[in-house]
């Protein structure tokens, strides 16, 4: 698919990847290249493995790689800690962000800022120069500043965890971007919040693969690729109109391209 | 799990305070009698009515049983195996600092609690007990300046005996429990501290604990007296070191309050907690009760507990005087084989009193925490009210939390309230935070800080800062 010549070299390569939780084979062979100022879609079935796929780039400790590799910016990075995935540029959006209690949100934002700017060798910031930066970045997300001083996550309702995922995408500035159903459980004017913010976030230097099982985020977002997963495998990759297809067609006519492969 | 792994890892910090002195130490024998307590007492050249408050409760003690009703384990304590009395040789009389023996100003040092004029705390007023003895009290002219006594209880006793005679025992009798009656017939010493009438103690007051020798136990006696519309904040740290013995630490704690009278009551416990197997540490059994005698008086005790192999511990309040208020305020952080049982009494005796509870349990390792608590209302306690609210919080599956709430109401026209609850530091949790660069034990730490977060912003300022760090340091691997 990728055939055409890039001017770059690919913020991530997923090759051939399987992996499995509790011995529970759900990835089998997934493949798949970023390119910076690419914009990738996923889209597929429940329980076809996209939250997966997501989670083990960004190292969550339940899933074991099996086989296959992921490269972030040449690198193998299969063994590396989650925290260091994030300071090197890795950035997931929750689907369902979790809530600490007692851990009050600006200071969450401000160590996680701090640990990304460390590995950038940037100055971290104090509270008060970190007051003035978040200040700035709430207003991408059109945040209130009365979400500071909450515990993470805690009490917030889904569009405002949603925005807060983007919020941190925002001080982050991270080189790649998997955002895990971003859209799911917004209204009209938070999906369009929200679709703004990452166009701000993201520039010719940052790859994005956005997870969704709907048509109207693409819409605001236009990916330059699609993939359709489906019982861990992507079964077909096309451009933005395959999307249109999916939505017109519905997953049943997926099933066709399994028995074709 | 990756996970489980790595807590374990993660909640194994060795103890920073685990160095001993080196110095000459006068002890006395091994063992308990009355001729020992007639020698402690002579030592310390005490008035008749103290030995006889020592005998008594010797006599007391001698017929009573160790409880067994805590939810702990450990072996039979042998109490002809102790030495009662221990003591750095030192000039008998001290006059200035200059004569203190560096050795032991070095310790305080050491610990962070430098006593010497040109390096003491700013604004806190220390009383440095070492082993069986008050070593050095910083401040006490400034104090006397606005009558505030603080000084030894030993001291007290040679100069404010009336104070003694009046006060002490009035709160915990010897009678009271079997570590309270030992306590009262072999007590050392301790800090004693009286404000007088409408003052504002100008700043805290603080008394560090160290025990030194590995088989001396220590018995500190302390002795707080707010007069009328007066008000205290006072402080208490204790560390000890690296034993394979396990040292018995029973100290007693009686704090009065008159009209109007405010004590606020903060410790940070760290005795050396045994090692990851469980050899050694300090078995803390200790007796805190104050005594809200006057109306509107208020006593508040808040505690961060993280050291000893056993803490036996129930900071209570006896509500007595019209409106007055009790609060109890506490975190307690086991890890390994530590076990710990705590909480506190409130006893509504008077109308329109008022208590609030606040109990914060972290679990680890394979540590058992135990809040035990009980909420009295009297007969007489019309319009009064309790709030507790007791938070347990486990990290990692082979740790255990219990929660033991009494109430006992004799007053329908009361308001009694219990809130509990339990969580767990979850694997997504853990992942969420990790999945933003934050370091797998600054998780930890972070949710640990969350979770006691309602506790330590009762502590004063530079404790509570010093809490966030002890709790991070009991759960970080990274700093020795």
């Amino acid at each position: 698919m990728q055939s055409k010549m890039k001017e770059s070299d690919p913020i991530l390569e997923v090759e051939n990847l399987s992996a499995s939780t509790d011995n529970l084979p759900i990835l089998k062979g997934v493949s798949l290249t970023v390119y910076p100022g690419e914009i990738h879609a996923i889209m597929g079935r429940n329980g076809c493995g996209k939250s997966t796929l997501s989670k083990i780039i960004a190292g969550h400790p339940s899933y074991k790689i099996t086989n296959g590799d992921i490269k972030f910016l040449g690198e193998n990075i299969n063994s590396l800690e989650p925290e260091e995935r994030s300071q090197s540029g890795i950035f997931l959006g929750f689907q369902y962000p979790i809530e600490i209690p007692g851990v009050s949100n600006l200071e969450f934002l401000r160590v996680s800022t701090n640990a990304r700017r460390k590995f950038l060798n940037k100055e971290e910031l104090d509270t008060f120069d970190f007051e003035e930066l978040v200040k700035e970045k709430l207003e991408i997300v059109k945040m209130d500043h009365a979400f500071l001083s909450r515990s993470v996550n805690q009490g917030f309702s889904g569009g405002e965890k949603k925005r807060n995922e983007i919020l941190q995408m925002a001080l982050l500035e991270p080189k790649i971007a998997i955002l895990d159903e971003t859209d799911s459980g917004l209204d009209i004017d938070a999906l369009r919040i929200v679709a703004s913010g990452i166009k701000k976030i993201s520039n010719a230097q940052t790859g994005i693969i956005l997870i969704t099982h709907y048509q109207r985020l693409l819409d605001e977002i236009k990916p330059n690729y699609v993939h359709v997963m489906s019982d861990g495998q992507i079964i077909k990759t096309g451009e933005s109109d395959l999307a249109l297809e999916l939505e017109e067609k519905g997953y049943e006519w997926t099933d066709n391209f399994i028995k074709e492969t | 799990m990756v996970n489980e792994n790595l807590v374990k890892d993660v909640v194994k910090e060795p103890y920073k305070y685990g160095f001993v002195t080196d110095i000459e130490t006068e002890k006395i024998e091994k063992g308990l009698s009355e001729d020992i307590i007639k020698l402690i007492s002579k030592k310390k050249e005490e008035p008749k009515f103290l030995l006889d408050f020592r005998l008594k409760a010797f006599q007391k003690w001698q017929k009573m049983k160790e409880p067994d009703w805590a939810a702990l384990g450990y072996n039979k304590i042998d109490y002809q195996d102790i030495i009662y009395y221990s003591a750095p040789k030192q000039k008998e009389k001290i006059s200035s600092l200059d004569e203190v023996d560096p050795k032991l100003l070095e310790t305080f040092d050491k610990l962070g609690i430098p006593l010497t004029e040109q390096k003491k705390l700013t604004n806190v007023a220390v009383d440095a007990v070492f082993d069986s003895v008050s070593i050095a009290t910083t401040f006490r002219e400034e104090l006397a300046e606005h009558g505030v006594i603080f000084c030894s209880i030993s001291e007290a006793v040679k100069n404010h005996a009336d104070l003694i005679e009046k006060y002490l025992g009035t709160v915990v009798p010897a009678s009271d429990n079997y570590f309270a009656a030992l306590n009262s017939a072999v007590f050392s010493d301790g800090s004693f501290v009286y404000i007088p009438k409408g003052v504002t103690c100008p700043m805290d007051l603080s008394s560090y604990f160290r025990i030194n020798s590995g088989d001396s136990g220590q018995f500190e006696r302390t002795l707080i007296i707010a007069e009328e519309s007066s008000s205290v904040s006072y402080l208490e740290g204790c560390t000890a070191p690296m034993f394979d013995t396990n040292t018995l630490h029973a100290a007693v704690v009686e704090l009065i309050a008159l009209d109007d009278a405010s004590i606020k009551y903060s410790t940070v416990q760290n005795w050396y907690a045994g090692d990851e197997e469980g050899i050694g540490g300090i078995f803390n059994f200790v007796t805190k009760r104050g005594k809200c005698l006057g109306k509107r008086s208020k006593i508040s005790w808040s505690q961060v507990e993280t050291g000893s192999a056993i803490t036996w511990k129930y900071p209570s309040c006896i509500l007595l005087g019209e409106e007055s208020v009790g609060e109890f305020y506490s975190v307690a952080l086991t890890n390994n084989l530590q076990q710990a049982d705590t909480g506190t009494k409130m006893i509504h005796i008077g109308p329109k009193t008022k208590s609030t509870i606040v109990s914060k349990g972290i679990s680890a390792g394979n540590s058992k925490n135990s809040y035990r608590g009980l909420v009295k209302m009297g007969t007489k306690a019309t319009g009064s009210r309790n709030y507790s609210q007791c938070d347990s919080m486990l990290i990692g599956d082979q740790a255990s939390a219990n929660t033991f709430p009494y109430i006992k109401s004799q007053q329908p026209n009361s308001e009694i309230e219990h809130e509990a609850s339990t969580c767990r530091i979850s694997e997504d949790q853990l992942f969420y935070l990790q999945s933003r660069g934050i370091e797998f034990e600054e998780a930890v730490s972070m949710m640990v800080s969350g979770f006691c977060r309602d506790v330590f912003n009762q502590l004063p300022m530079e404790f509570a800062a010093e809490a966030d760090k002890l709790l991070a340091l009991k759960l970080e691997g990274s700093v020795g």
